[in-house]
């Protein structure tokens, strides 16, 4: 499970720091082990221009992010939702997929997590957060699509106070 | 907390107490894992192995016994009901209650606890005899920062339901409880104080005497979450002063499905029901019913049966251990186990428990930290799943105790937690699978 790409990744992340311009700022969580990620999405001409991101987690979840913003940015919003598709099917594969390397790239190495079902929450985390962002800026129409896990949904009331 | 220790552990050698016999009464602890890798089970505080006698207790009652109870006058259903009261009569005992219509059977401490709360809102509904559950606007209800979420988000909506006020003790700074507000905190508007007897996640025992009794000073009713207390420390409800007290029976090595609340007598007598349906009424027309007696009053439908009669077992279990020393050798046994930890995990670089360091007023639930040689932290899931390649199950999260989390800055802890069939081996093993981590994630 703990591939080097994965390990490479969470030593040294690609992208992270929240920064300006941004479109859209969201905050998830994964309430089972307190993974979060603050993550901002600028959007141009359909096109992901700039993922941004700070957060706390496992190496699954901080990994993930690094890899997901490496994948998207650049990509029009209707190719990266298809990535993000493809991602969400491999992680819910239970590690019965052969993962595609040229569409997925470095994404391939959380094929292994896809066999534990407590840590694929951590894997979909950003991308889940980067969807939901996305959605925010182009509207429902492009990007709802209705199977973001619950678990990654909004942060509770107190979490903000305090 | 300065003073004398709430827990008096006798230091003694627990006599006839063989941590090699007790496990081979647990079937789960011969299992191996990933392979060929000896299960070291350390996450007790979440769930506790099963004695054979609890899982042939189960057996039997379905095998033998199986019948609805308190309903039909066959055999079978005659032999169920004395089983389930019997149940009823051990846990009664095992936690000192003076009167056997003072144990409630509910399916976890959760539903117990809920029951209490939702009396609390039920009460406007009630007549006069209710009136020590109405609660309002003005009115407070006092909570600790410590609180597994079953004893903190019952009483956030119980507050949302009547406009009364949500207020808490905070923790210091090694993990006890900072009662040095307590006579402004638990006030004379204060109408119920709700608080944890053991912490599921620092493991602190709590001083349960000196906040009840400034709880009945200001006239305030008290509730006491014994989940991780009565599993691991005898329990005399009656000596701990307390209005009520709920637990679960999985924790105390029966099964899942079945919990208890304890109340005083006077207090159930008048306490409105929560759930209603069969088993808990008297008379009941179109129009409008009456409600049974307690325990009955809170027991809607059919209950756990088979549970319960595991429960039963559980604690014939835990009170025939060490020669009928019981409780007292498995309080003695963790304590010894606790300090062999604390001692161990300080050797350990880079690891910060959170929570008292010192085995006083303390259990067996311990959570830490841990960083890598080069500081940065590791999180605990992946302390967790790389102990996890070894065989060793510890529990990484928040701990259902998430403002603990926020109140000491962590996002999560792991927590490696003991059972009277946790050996000092395994402890050792948690050292050793430790520092692999640290090695694992080492830059």
């Amino acid at each position: 499970m703990y591939q080097e790409i994965i390990l490479d990744h969470y030593r040294n992340p690609h992208h992270r720091g929240l920064r300006e311009p941004f479109d859209a700022e969201v905050h998830h969580v994964n309430p089972t082990c307190g993974d979060e990620v603050t993550m901002r999405v600028k959007i141009v001409d359909d096109t992901v221009a700039d993922v941004s991101y700070e957060g706390e987690g496992c190496s699954i979840s901080q990994a993930s992010a690094s890899v997901m913003s490496d994948l998207v940015i650049g990509r029009s919003v209707a190719d990266a939702l298809d990535l993000e598709r493809e991602f969400l099917a491999l992680m819910q594969s239970r590690g019965t997929v052969e993962p595609d390397e040229d569409v997925l790239e470095d994404a391939v190495a959380f094929a292994g997590v896809s066999k534990y079902p407590a840590r694929v929450k951590c894997a979909l985390l950003s991308w889940m957060a980067w969807k939901d962002a996305t959605a925010q800026v182009v509207g429902g129409s492009a990007a709802a699509v209705a199977s973001v896990p619950s678990e990654t949904g909004s942060v509770p009331e107190q979490e903000k106070k305090a | 907390m300065a003073g004398t220790p709430e827990l008096d552990i006798p230091n003694f050698d627990i006599p006839n107490f063989d941590v090699e016999l007790v496990r081979k009464d647990f079937p789960i602890l011969e299992r191996l894992v990933h392979g060929d890798k000896p299960l070291v089970y350390l996450d007790s505080a979440a769930t506790a192995q099963k004695p054979r006698a609890v899982l042939d207790a189960e057996r039997e009652y379905y095998e033998l016994h199986n019948a609805n109870v308190h309903r039909g006058i066959h055999v079978l259903a005659e032999e169920a009901t004395a089983l389930y009261e019997a149940a009823r009569d051990k846990v009664a005992a095992f936690i000192g209650a003076p009167d056997r219509h003072e144990v409630v059977f509910t399916k976890n401490s959760s539903e117990a606890l809920n029951l209490v709360a939702y009396a609390f809102s039920n009460a406007a509904a009630h007549g006069g005899e209710a009136e020590r559950f109405r609660l309002g606007p003005g009115d407070e209800v006092v909570i600790t920062e410590m609180e597994h979420h079953s004893n903190l988000v019952p009483w956030q909506m119980l507050c949302q339901r009547t406009g009364a006020t949500l207020r808490w003790l905070g923790l210091t700074d090694d993990g006890r409880l900072d009662l040095s507000n307590l006579d402004e905190v638990v006030n004379p508007r204060t109408k119920v104080v709700s608080f944890v007897h053991q912490s599921n996640i620092l493991g602190t025992v709590n001083p349960v005497a000196t906040i009840a009794a400034r709880a009945r000073e200001v006239g305030a009713l008290t509730v006491v979450d014994g989940s991780q207390s009565a599993p691991h420390l005898p329990v005399d409800v009656a000596a701990l002063g307390v209005d009520f007290f709920a637990f679960t029976g999985h924790k105390m090595c029966g099964p899942t499905g079945i919990g208890v609340l304890w109340g005083r007598r006077e207090l159930l007598e008048v306490m409105p029901p929560f759930l209603g349906g069969g088993e808990m009424i008297e008379l009941v027309t179109m129009e409008a019913s009456t409600y049974a007696p307690p325990p009955h009053r809170f027991e809607a439908g059919t209950p756990m049966i088979a549970q319960a009669v595991g429960l039963g077992a559980a604690v014939d279990y835990l009170t025939g251990l060490a020669g009928g020393a019981g409780m007292a050798a498995v309080a003695a046994y963790e304590h010894a186990l606790t300090v062999h930890a604390l001692d161990r995990l300080a050797e350990v670089p880079g690891l910060r428990i959170i929570g008292s360091t010192e085995a006083v007023d303390r259990g067996g639930a311990i959570s830490f930290l841990l960083a890598g040689k080069d500081g940065r932290a590791i999180h605990p899931h992946d302390v967790g799943q790389v102990l996890d390649e070894q065989g060793i199950a510890v529990r990484v999260g928040h701990h259902c105790a998430r403002p603990v989390c926020l109140r000491y800055g962590v996002p999560a802890t792991t927590r490696a937690s003991f059972h009277l069939y946790t050996t000092t081996g395994e402890i050792d093993a948690l050292v050793e699978g430790l520092r692999g981590v640290r090695r694992f994630f080492g830059a």
